[in-house]
């Protein structure tokens, strides 16, 4: 396959960048699109030129690293990773647009790689349960029925990966931190701090500049994780009784 | 070290809503239905005029005396008033502010432009100043009477039928009652999932609800200046 990309270049956090087009040849369709990219490296290095730094790490689709738009989807064109996302979903002489997330709280370090810290503060104003550590519990101490289970691990499979941020038109960060708030909140071990945990991470999501929802629905299409957009409404509600009854 | 036995307070409900995204859209999800209400008693209201001059004139005669003898003559009214206008502020002021906050959020736009979201969750922003525009046009047409072409205090079927006899007036009211049935399609769901009510089960429900709300409420209002043109209502 032989394609054109317009990828965005951008040195440093403070420099301005721009669309640059590159011409990469001898793709297999069998490549994921990292791989696409580290042809382009390969060739960018042996050429003498700066390699397009991207944010990657597990290439299994279960870390949450990598993430880039590509023609305007966050992850691309199908429902996964960009890792996870294969170049015979592209044609030969495509041309294929590649930028970073977009957003005030995401700000660019250099070409792809965006600062995804934010979700990180958003995560340590609440998204935890309190426990002492040490030796684990015995795990039928607290029983947890099993279709509370499967909404927990449902939430929990979120690998913060930002796709949710890119694709909404607001850089709203809602379904990142509703699924924490959902996951925690669903199980008994989340329950002493169901108040504290939801107004904290809300407060957190609005101090780091994310938009607010206004119920696109763009963040759960974009999901590689499938986390459903009704997540956003149990946070609300979750919101809504806390901002009454927390302890004053 | 000793710990603190008392954490330090927490703000207040209503500081924490107002201070809050998700509090602001809480304010706009409930003063929003709180104009659907309206809206729906108005519309039905309005069909009134099927019936003629005598039964619609009538009516609206008896809206001054709801709650006599309690309330004095229009207090009713007024009390309304003050509900629906601190509704709409409250509502534009959330709306504006958190309409302020999502464009300062992606400063930088993608150089690869994508249609994002439905058309009518699109011109929510655009829908809602058109609106606000057309509140003011109507009252002015037919609470005060200022531009309405006739103009005659306690004959609103005269005057609704002398307004819809004039071109722009049509044309406002239709392109504002498209807009209106647009902003409550994404509206009404908006507003069940920013208060929590909706779920899995209830999303399709909700979303038909939304739909055939709009489509009702839209219907209903165009009627009256479809049946003026039309001389069905003369």
């Amino acid at each position: 396959m032989k394609l054109t990309l317009r990828i965005w270049r951008q040195r440093g956090p403070e420099q301005p960048g721009a669309m640059t087009t590159y011409e990469v040849d001898g793709i297999s369709e069998d490549m994921s699109f990292l791989e696409m990219l580290d042809t382009l490296n390969e060739r960018l290095i042996l050429e003498g030129d700066e390699p397009v730094a991207f944010d990657h790490d597990c290439r299994e689709g279960i870390c949450g690293a990598c993430g880039m738009v590509i023609n305007g989807q966050a992850h691309g064109p199908e429902r996964t990773t960009t890792c996870q996302l294969h170049m015979r979903h592209f044609a030969d002489g495509d041309t294929i647009d590649i930028e970073p997330w977009r957003a005030a709280a995401f700000p660019v370090v250099k070409d792809l790689v965006v600062d995804r810290s934010a979700f990180d503060r958003i995560i340590g104003s609440g998204g935890y349960i309190t426990a002492p550590t040490g030796s684990a519990p015995e795990a039928h101490a607290t029983p947890v029925p099993k279709p509370v289970a499967d909404t927990a691990f449902e939430h929990a499979e979120c690998i913060g990966c930002g796709a949710c941020v890119a694709a909404c038109p607001n850089g709203s960060a809602m379904l990142f931190t509703s699924a924490k708030v959902v996951h925690l909140g669903s199980m008994p071990q989340g329950g002493p701090e169901r108040e504290s945990r939801v107004l904290g991470m809300v407060s957190t999501m609005d101090a780091e500049g994310f938009g607010g929802c206004t119920n696109t629905g763009e963040c759960a299409v974009a999901c590689p994780k499938g986390i459903p957009l009704q997540s956003i409404a149990t946070m609300n509600r979750e919101f809504l009784r806390a901002a009454r009854k927390a302890p004053r | 070290m000793a710990l603190a036995t008392r954490a330090a307070r927490r703000p207040s409900t209503l500081a924490t809503l107002w201070g809050s995204t998700v509090g602001k859209k809480t304010v706009m999800a409930v003063t929003g239905v709180i104009m659907l209400l309206f809206l729906v008693v108005h519309m039905l209201g309005n069909l009134k005029i099927f019936f003629g001059a005598g039964d619609f004139n009538a009516y609206a005669a008896w809206l001054r005396t709801i709650g006599e003898p309690v309330l004095h003559s229009s207090w009713y009214l007024w009390i309304q008033r003050t509900v629906l206008v601190a509704a709409v502020v409250l509502h534009a002021v959330a709306a504006y502010q958190l309409s302020r906050r999502d464009l300062a959020a992606r400063p930088v736009g993608y150089a690869h432009k994508r249609q994002r979201a439905s058309y009518a969750t699109r011109t929510m922003r655009w829908g809602g100043i058109i609106l606000a525009l057309f509140i003011v046009w109507h009252i002015l047409d037919l609470t005060t009477l200022t531009v309405n072409p006739r103009g005659e205090a306690g004959h609103p079927y005269q005057n609704v039928v002398a307004d819809f006899h004039t071109w722009y007036a049509d044309v406002i009211y239709v392109v504002a009652m498209l807009a209106l049935g647009l902003h409550i399609r994404h509206g009404f769901w908006s507003a069940a999932q920013t208060l929590g009510a909706n779920n899995r089960r209830r999303d399709r429900p909700l979303k038909w609800t939304a739909n055939g709300l709009a489509l009702v409420l839209t219907a209903g209002f165009i009627a009256v200046p479809v049946s003026v043109m039309t001389g069905v209502v003369s």
